[in-house]
């Protein structure tokens, strides 16, 4: 294969997982990583170099039409993102030491657990539960615009959320991805922030947290401009184009079609980091 | 010992509000201008290699030209288009800690020391990864 032959494959490629991963709130970083890996045969840390640049191009890039909303709440973002980055430095480093076979295991497993927190319904809308000293102390609870007006809210279990969120950055750092999965588990289930202002609020994050393991990943000549360029830009492309057309698209059964993907990916991942080479 | 907090005042959320949405445009112009100069430099890089050889399956390790900002700059002075894509995935790395950078001044008009004290330790973990790795020299 040429180099432009690859580039256009690698781009339209990203494309469409980005593309995907913004129709279906998934995400596209996390099968950027095993379809090169897979399919293009790219070197494991090439991958996650490229598939890191591209988190941050699609967080940032989306940020400014989600603040637009009023929904995220930067305060809980800016306290979070002490964790996500220096489990995120953490992470990196990890990732310059453990073996590629690891890694593909660990890649694996995270790819399965996204799979099926993206089959289980969401958890219930919270109801007016009582402020919580902490979370007060830290300015956390706050409200954003519903059907019905303002709906406000108070934010629940702040340690535990906290050392989720140190646990999502190691793993970000370590895979290159955003790890959304780990993100809404400690945002939506312990700390029990309701739904959008998670998403959006996390969204934010992930720029940030990428960028804390970039510097590491760059520096170790693991970021290929060759192979990143088509990524960046076609994941780029394919998360701006699919947050336009959200609300048109018949989402339900897109994630149920991607959620197989990621399913399948994973099973991949697992058979090639325990039995094959990588 | 003072009472609880009351929930924040709308005025406060307002601007928060508009520190966002000044931070996201900031974001959204770091990454159109990054994917500009990525694409510059795409242009050049596949019109003298595109018929080469792709092979990303064995690690090598990218020399130093592509690792440090220093490197990146004298690749593009020499008129590289790979060190042009690698200038604009800096600009991208760079776009999140400037949105870091600046919610410092946001959280000090609002006068909130506690959130400046977050921030500045973000900032910090930020910067000690980019300059501690070794891009910087």
């Amino acid at each position: 294969m040429t180099i432009l032959e690859f580039t256009v494959l690698v781009a339209i490629v990203s494309f469409v997982a980005g593309l995907l991963g913004s129709l279906t709130g998934l995400g596209g970083g996390v099968v950027l990583v095993p379809l090169l890996t897979i399919f293009f045969h790219v070197d494991i840390r090439y991958a996650i170099g490229a598939s890191l640049v591209s988190v941050i191009a699609t967080s940032s890039g989306a940020a400014a039409s989600y603040v637009k909303e009023g929904f995220s709440n930067i305060r809980i973002g800016m306290f979070l993102e002490i964790a996500t980055t220096i489990g995120a430095l953490l992470g990196a480093f990890l990732a310059t030491w453990i073996p590629t076979n690891a890694l593909a295991v660990v890649f694996g497993a995270m790819l399965l657990y996204s799979a099926w927190l993206s089959r289980k319904p969401r958890p219930p809308a919270q109801r007016s539960l009582p402020p919580d000293p902490l979370a007060t102390r830290l300015r956390m609870n706050g409200s954003f615009p519903d059907q019905d007006g303002e709906r406000s809210y108070n934010v629940q279990h702040v340690p535990a959320g906290f050392s989720l969120m140190f646990g999502a950055g190691a793993l970000s750092g370590l895979l290159g991805i955003g790890s959304g999965a780990v993100k809404v588990l400690a945002m939506d289930q312990a700390m029990r922030i309701p739904f959008k202002v998670s998403t959006t609020t996390s969204n934010f994050m992930i720029g940030v947290t990428a960028a804390a393991s970039a510097g590491v990943y760059l520096s170790r000549g693991y970021v290929d401009p060759g192979l990143s360029m088509p990524v960046m830009l076609g994941v780029l492309a394919g998360s701006l184009i699919g947050s336009r057309i959200l609300v048109k698209a018949e989402t339900k059964s897109l994630r149920l079609v991607f959620s197989l993907v990621i399913l399948i990916l994973g099973l991949q991942m697992l058979y090639k980091g325990f039995w094959g080479e990588i | 010992m003072a009472t609880p907090e009351l929930p924040v005042p709308q005025k406060q959320s307002w601007d928060d509000h508009r520190i966002e949405v000044i931070l996201g445009n900031l974001l959204r112009a770091g990454v159109v201008f990054s994917a500009a100069v990525v694409l510059s430099g795409a242009c050049i890089y596949l019109f003298r290699h595109g018929h080469e050889h792709a092979d990303y399956r064995i690690f090598r390790g990218e020399p130093s030209d592509f690792r440090t900002i220093r490197g990146v700059i004298q690749s593009v002075t020499d008129g590289h288009g790979r060190g042009l894509i690698q200038l604009g995935l800096l600009i991208l790395i760079a776009t999140p800690i400037a949105r870091v950078a600046f919610s410092i001044v946001g959280f000090a008009l609002e006068r909130d020391r506690m959130y400046v004290v977050f921030t500045v330790i973000v900032l910090a973990v930020l910067l000690y990864s980019l300059l501690g790795s070794g891009i910087g020299t």
